[in-house]
């Protein structure tokens, strides 16, 4: 009898083992620290970096960021998602502009921003969050446009008040659409984030990548990226999958 | 009370109703039978207030309740739920005692998907009385149940009008279930349709 493993997080362990060894062999053919060192020729900077304080900071630093431009794309796409998918005549005003915004280029924005607004926090959070928007837009006004009418018709019969109406009967007909929005929103917007902090912030993981860039310390950007995926990845298992089969939870009942 | 007059309601191009001029009394049960298509749906939502869209005026009382030609019940609560967030006054006890009356008192805490559509219709129905409504819409409550099922809803239905004494409206095509809750019989027919004249003067 064959025993392949079938529990998701038995197979996810293993497949992040394999990249480790990718990694070890790929390190050990380049025989080259300076360009490649070995995952545990990592372990003695990365202490180093948390114990001093630095990595927390810088680390910190990119969550808020990556928390408040979340936040906010996510609001605004909702609401402007909702508006766009309900009413036709916004549609046709607003869905230019959508197609202008989604096809330019993040670096052009936050270039713009940082021209516009200054070199400040308040830039960077900009030029973060009206990258995302777009996407955010799109894929919440998917969703509206396939809200059930029969239910629609149902609350109006009934005069279910209009929050109790948006939290029992809009919202988790959303529900899938707002969370395919966060998992593919929370992936674009620290890749962003990184990018806004290298060109225009003084901390951050984008800035510390940005400084051992310059410094050729292959190891120390590894280091602050992998310290990032790493928390990132956290942020998937334990808040955006949990939420989405919560959610999903009366489907398969 | 309901009472409209529907001067005309198209769709586009084509044009569905015409002239139909009606008024339920309190307690009253009037049936609309008619063949499939001909309109009785889209009557019963200008009367609803769902379709704004058509010439004439309804005029409705405050409490109105529906129960749909599908269940259309919230997929992502319980039964429970479903009555209360549409009565909130209603109460968890009260919702339980609304779902016990049409017999499915142990299948509160279950989602609509974990329910027959017998039992999804008795939901429907349990939410519809459960405001104690003046008006009351019903559109083919008992389409697709097998003859028992149809049956014992259709007695349901009559001693919960017998309760509550509202203002129905009744669309069905079953000649036999219109006789048996209404007190008051129309027909539609005719393209676009109005109100025929009834032969049989019930
Ligand atoms: N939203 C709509 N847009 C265009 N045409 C519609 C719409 N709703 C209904 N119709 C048309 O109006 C006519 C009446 O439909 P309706 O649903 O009222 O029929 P019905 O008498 O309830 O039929 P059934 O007994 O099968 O439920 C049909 O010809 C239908 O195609
Ligand atoms: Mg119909």
């Amino acid at each position: 009898m064959s025993k392949a493993p079938t529990h998701p997080a038995t197979i996810r362990a293993l497949s992040l083992t394999a990249l480790l060894g990718l990694w070890v062999v790929a390190a050990a053919i380049s025989a080259d620290p300076m360009i490649l060192p070995q995952p545990w020729a990592l372990i003695g900077p990365f202490w180093k970096a948390v114990v001093s304080g630095t990595l927390p900071w810088h680390l910190w630093m990119t969550l808020t960021r990556v928390i408040w431009a979340f936040g906010l794309a996510m609001s605004l796409g909702l609401v402007l998602g909702l508006l766009m998918g309900r009413m036709p005549a916004v549609d046709r005003w607003l869905d230019p502009w959508l197609v202008v915004f989604l096809n330019l280029p993040a670096l052009v924005l936050i270039v713009l921003c940082y021209l516009w607004i200054g070199l400040n926090e308040t830039a960077a959070i900009a030029a973060v969050t009206l990258n995302k928007i777009p996407n955010v837009t799109t894929i919440i006004r998917e969703g509206a446009r396939a809200l059930d009418p029969g239910l629609a018709a149902m609350a109006q019969v009934f005069r279910m008040p209009p929050l109790r109406r948006l939290r029992h009967v809009v919202l988790p007909q959303l529900a899938p659409f707002i969370a395919g929005a966060a998992r593919s929103g929370i992936a674009v917007i620290w890749k962003i984030v990184l990018v806004v902090e290298f060109l225009g912030r003084s901390n951050g993981i984008g800035f510390q990548v940005h400084l051992y860039f310059q410094q050729f310390d292959v190891a120390m950007v590894l280091v602050y990226a992998l310290s990032f995926i790493a928390v990132m990845l956290l942020v998937e298992w334990l808040i955006l999958q949990p939420f989405e089969a919560r959610v999903r939870r009366w489907r398969g009942a | 009370m309901i009472a409209a007059e529907i001067r005309a309601k198209s769709f586009g191009p084509a044009q569905v109703l015409r002239d139909i001029a009606l008024r339920v009394e309190t307690g009253e049960v009037l049936a609309i039978l008619g063949p499939s298509g001909i309109g009785k749906s889209t009557l019963l939502r200008i009367v609803a207030g769902i379709d704004g869209d058509f010439d004439g005026a309804v005029v409705r009382p405050e409490r109105l309740a529906m129960v749909f030609q599908e269940p259309t019940l919230l997929p992502w609560r319980t039964a429970a739920e479903n009555l209360t967030l549409v009565h909130p006054d209603l109460g968890r006890e009260g919702a339980l005692a609304a779902l016990a009356r049409v017999g499915i008192g142990d299948k509160a805490d279950l989602f609509p998907r974990q329910l027959s559509l017998g039992q999804q219709r008795r939901v429907a129905l349990a939410r519809a009385f459960a405001g104690d409504p003046e008006g009351l819409i019903l559109d083919e409550p008992f389409a697709s149940l097998d003859p028992d099922t149809a049956e014992e809803m259709l007695a349901l239905t009559e001693r919960l009008i017998a309760e509550a004494r509202p203002a129905t409206l009744f669309v069905t095509h079953s000649e036999a279930e219109a006789r048996r809750l209404a007190t008051r019989i129309l027909r539609l027919a005719g393209r676009p349709a109005t109100i025929a004249p009834d032969k049989e003067g019930r």
